[in-house]
C-alpha cells in the first residue's frame, strides 16, 4: 500500500477520488440505475473472490508456502479493499445521502465485529451459565453452586487468590528495586534492563518450557537430574525433589514463572517514572540531610505512586486470567495447582460442559469488574489533579 | 482488557524505552553522588544472573546432542566449550522437519500477520470517524467500545465457538449462518480482531483525535474527501501510534495459546507454534533436546522484534499493557 510517505493531501485530487488507486469505472454521467447495478456487481464479485480464496485456504493439500502467502495477502489486503469498495459504493449514492452514510461505513465494521464477538457473547455466556452441559435445559444456579462447592474449584479460587496477591507484590517490588538500582549505575543500565525485560517478549508456553527445565525431576536411579535445581541438590549430595508435585509450594514455583516474565514490564514503566521525578526535590531533601534510602522511601515512591498503582492493577488482572502457564506445565488437578481460567477451559473445552464453563467465565468477569472500576476511578482522579 | 492506565500520549511520546537515558535530565556525570557504589552494581548483577540463567539453560541444551542433553546437566557443557562433539545443530533440523515446527512457524505467520493488520485497519477507520466525522450515536458508540475493554476473553469463547460450529438463530431465523469457521484462519483472525479492537480503537482515537485540526480542515477546504484525508494524511501522520500497536498486537497473537487452541485446533496441518510446543511438552517422555530447540524456534521472531524494534516495542507494550 502506497502513500505512507506522502506528507499531505494532494489538492488537485477530485473531491470523490477514492484513494491510492483511481476507480476504474467512470462514475460521472451514467444513469443512477446503471451505476447502482455496477456497484452491486463489483461488490458481489469482490465477495465471491474472497470466498473462493477462503475455500483455497482450507485446502490441506496445497503447498504450504503458497497457502501462507495467500493467507497473508488476502487477510491484510482484503480488509483495506473492503473499506475501499464500501467507500466507492457510498460515492455512487445520490449526493444528499453520501456524507450522512459515510461515517457509518467507517465505524460500521468495528461495531459489527464488537457486537457479534463481544457484546452478544457476554449475554450468551450468562445464559449458557444457567443451562446444562449441552446448553439445552435450564438448571438455574446449579453451575454457580458447583463453582463455590466443588473441592477442585475451591482450590482454583484459593490458588488464584494467591496468584493475584503474590505475583503483583513480588513483581512490582523487584521491578521497583531494580529500577532504582539501575538508575544508580554508571554503566550498563541499558543492557541490564534489556536482559530483565527480555522474557516479556516470549510466550507463556515458551516460558513454561524454560522453567520446566529448571524444575525438571528424575527419581533416584532413573538417570541424572538435568534440571538446575535438582542438579544443585545432587551436587550438594542431597536427594532430588519432585518440585512440581510439592503441594502447595508448587503453586509458588508456577508464580515464579509469571514474575520472571512480568517484572521487566514493571521495571521499565517504573524506571521511566523514577526518572521523571524532579531533581530539585531530591536535591533539596539531600541537602536537608536525608539518606539515600530516605529519599527513595519518602520522595521517590510517593511521587510515582500513581504509576505503581497502574502497574499493580495490570499485574493483578493478568494474574487473575493466568491460564497458559498452569495448563502447559501440566496435571493441574493432580498437582493441585488449578486456577480459575484454567478450570474454565477444562470444563468448557475438554470436559464439554458448557454450563459449568460459562459459570466459571462469569465469575471471572465479575471478579475483574471491581479492579477495573477502581482503576478507572483512580485514573479519573489523576486527570482532575492535573 | 482493562482500562487505559497508560497515558495515550505515551504511545507516540517519550520516555519508556528500555535502555535509553532520559533526554531531559543528564545526571550521569562522574560527580553525581548517586552514581556508582558497590551495592547497586552487585545487586543488579545478581538479579540479572538469576533472570538469565533459565533461558541460558534452554539455549545451551538446544545445541547439545540428544544423548548428552539427556544424561548430563547443561552446565557441564561449559567444561568442554571447544569440544566439537558437545555441540550440534541436529536438534533444530529435527524439530523443523520431523517435529513439524517449520509448518507451525508458517501457520503462526499466516495467523499473526493478518490478525495484526485487520484490527489496526478497522480500528483506524473507526478512530478517524470518532475523531473527525459527525454522526448520530458517536459518543455512545465510543463509550461502548471503551467499556468493552473490561470483558475478559474467557467470556466470549463459548458463544464464538458455537457461532463457528453451529451458527445462531432465533426461532427459524438465521442470524448468523454456520460458516464452519472453526479450524480456519479466518475464524482466528476474526477472534483476534475482536479481542484487539477495543484497545486499538481507544488508543488510536486518542492519537488521531489529537492531530491538529487545521491540517484536516485545510485538506477539506482543498476538496479532499474523508477517505483521501484518512489514507493520505491521517495514516502517515499516525505511523508511530500504528507501529506501536502493531508490534504489541503481533506479539500478542504470536504468543497466544488460548485462542489458537480453541479456534484453530491442534492438528498437524493447522496448528501454530505455541500449540505445537505445548503438545510437545504434553507428550510424555522428556525430549529435552527437541523441546529446547522447538522453544527457541518459537521465540526467534519475538526476540528479533524485541532487539530490532525495542523502542517501539516498549511503547506498544506499555500502551497495550492492558489487553485481555
Amino acid at each position: 500500500m502506497t502513500a505512507i510517505d506522502e506528507p499531505a493531501a494532494e489538492p488537485e485530487q477530485a473531491p470523490t477520488a477514492p484513494g491510492p488507486a483511481p476507480a476504474p469505472a467512470p462514475r460521472r454521467g451514467l444513469p443512477p440505475a446503471l451505476r447502482a447495478a455496477g456497484v452491486v456487481a463489483v461488490l458481489a464479485a469482490a465477495v465471491a473472490l474472497l470466498w473462493l480464496t477462503f475455500g483455497f485456504l482450507r485446502d490441506a493439500d496445497a503447498n504450504r508456502f503458497v497457502l501462507v502467502g495467500v493467507a497473508i495477502t488476502v487477510g491484510a489486503a482484503g480488509v483495506f479493499f473492503l473499506y475501499w469498495a464500501m467507500n466507492w459504493a457510498v460515492d455512487a449514492l445520490p449526493e444528499r445521502f453520501r456524507e450522512g452514510v459515510r461515517p457509518y461505513v467507517f465505524v460500521g465494521p468495528a461495531m459489527v465485529i464488537l457486537a457479534v464477538f463481544l457484546v452478544y457473547p457476554v449475554i450468551n455466556t450468562i445464559l449458557i451459565s444457567l443451562g446444562d452441559a449441552q446448553g439445552e435445559g435450564f438448571v438455574g444456579l446449579d453451575n454457580y453452586r458447583f463453582v463455590f462447592t466443588d473441592s477442585s474449584m475451591l482450590r482454583a479460587i484459593r490458588n488464584t487468590a494467591g496468584w493475584i496477591i503474590i505475583v503483583p507484590l513480588v513483581g512490582v517490588s523487584v521491578g521497583l528495586a531494580f529500577a532504582a538500582l539501575t538508575d544508580r549505575l554508571r554503566r550498563g543500565e541499558a543492557v541490564a534492563k534489556s536482559l530483565i525485560f527480555l522474557p516479556m517478549a516470549i510466550s507463556f508456553v515458551g516460558a513454561a518450557v524454560v522453567w520446566r527445565l529448571v524444575y525438571s525431576f528424575r527419581p533416584e536411579g532413573f538417570g541424572t537430574n538435568i534440571g538446575l535445581l535438582n542438579g544443585i541438590k545432587s551436587g550438594l549430595g542431597m536427594s532430588p525433589t519432585p518440585w512440581l508435585q510439592q503441594d502447595p509450594w508448587n503453586n509458588l514455583l508456577l508464580m515464579v514463572i509469571m514474575i520472571w516474565m512480568q517484572t521487566g514490564f514493571a521495571m521499565v514503566v517504573l524506571s521511566a517514572a523514577i526518572k521523571s521525578v524532579p531533581d530539585e526535590i531530591i536535591e533539596a531533601a539531600r541537602i536537608d540531610g536525608a539518606s539515600e534510602f530516605q529519599v527513595f522511601r519518602r520522595i521517590v515512591v510517593p511521587s510515582i505512586a500513581p504509576t505503581i498503582a497502574v502497574v499493580t492493577t495490570y499485574m493483578i488482572i493478568n494474574a487473575m486470567k493466568v491460564f497458559d502457564i498452569v495448563f502447559v506445565i501440566g496435571d493441574p488437578r493432580t498437582n493441585k495447582t488449578e486456577v480459575i481460567a484454567e478450570r474454565m477451559i477444562q470444563w468448557f473445552f475438554i470436559s464439554n460442559n458448557d454450563g459449568r464453563g460459562g459459570a466459571i467465565a462469569v465469575v471471572l468477569f465479575l471478579a475483574i469488574i471491581p479492579v477495573m472500576v477502581w482503576n478507572v476511578r483512580r485514573f479519573r482522579e489523576q486527570e482532575v489533579v492535573r | 482488557m482493562t482500562a487505559l492506565p497508560v497515558e495515550p500520549a505515551n504511545l507516540a511520546g517519550t520516555g519508556t524505552d528500555v535502555g535509553s537515558a532520559p533526554p531531559a535530565r543528564p545526571k550521569g556525570g562522574a560527580g553525581d553522588v548517586r552514581k556508582g557504589g558497590w551495592f547497586p552494581r552487585i545487586a543488579v548483577l545478581v538479579v540479572v544472573v538469576l533472570w538469565v540463567i533459565p533461558t541460558l539453560g534452554v539455549l545451551v541444551t538446544s545445541f547439545r546432542p540428544e544423548e548428552l542433553a539427556d544424561s548430563t546437566g547443561w552446565w557441564t557443557a561449559f567444561g568442554h566449550v571447544f569440544d566439537g562433539g558437545q555441540w550440534t545443530l541436529q536438534n533444530y533440523r529435527d524439530a523443523l522437519d520431523a517435529g513439524g515446527f517449520q509448518n507451525a512457524f508458517l501457520n503462526s505467520l499466516a495467523v499473526a500477520v493478518p490478525a495484526t493488520i485487520i484490527p489496526i485497519t478497522i480500528a483506524a477507520f473507526a478512530a478517524y470517524a470518532f475523531s473527525w466525522m459527525d454522526f448520530r450515536g458517536r459518543y455512545v458508540m465510543f463509550v461502548g467500545v471503551v467499556g468493552l475493554m473490561v470483558v475478559p476473553l474467557q467470556m466470549a469463547l463459548i458463544p464464538i465457538l458455537r457461532l463457528y460450529t453451529r451458527g445462531a438463530s432465533i426461532g427459524g431465523w438465521t442470524l448468523f449462518p454456520d460458516f464452519d469457521l472453526s479450524g480456519s484462519y479466518l475464524g482466528v483472525w476474526l477472534a483476534h480482531t475482536a479481542f484487539g479492537l477495543p484497545l486499538a480503537v481507544y488508543l488510536l482515537r486518542n492519537y488521531i483525535g489529537s492531530l491538529p485540526s487545521e491540517i484536516i480542515e485545510s485538506a477539506r477546504m482543498d476538496g479532499a474527501d474523508h477517505f483521501t484525508i484518512f489514507w493520505r494524511l491521517v495514516v502517515p501522520l499516525s505511523v508511530p501510534a500504528l507501529a506501536a500497536f502493531a508490534i504489541f498486537q503481533f506479539l500478542w497473537v504470536w504468543n497466544d495459546l488460548l485462542i489458537a487452541y480453541i479456534f484453530l485446533g491442534g492438528t498437524r496441518d493447522t496448528r501454530v507454534l505455541t500449540i505445537a510446543l505445548a503438545n510437545l511438552v504434553g507428550s510424555r517422555g522428556e525430549n529435552w533436546h527437541l523441546l529446547t530447540s522447538a522453544a527457541f524456534i518459537s521465540m526467534a521472531l519475538p526476540l528479533a522484534v524485541f532487539f530490532a524494534l525495542q523502542r517501539y516495542f516498549v511503547r506498544g507494550l506499555t500502551a497495550g499493557a492492558v489487553k485481555g
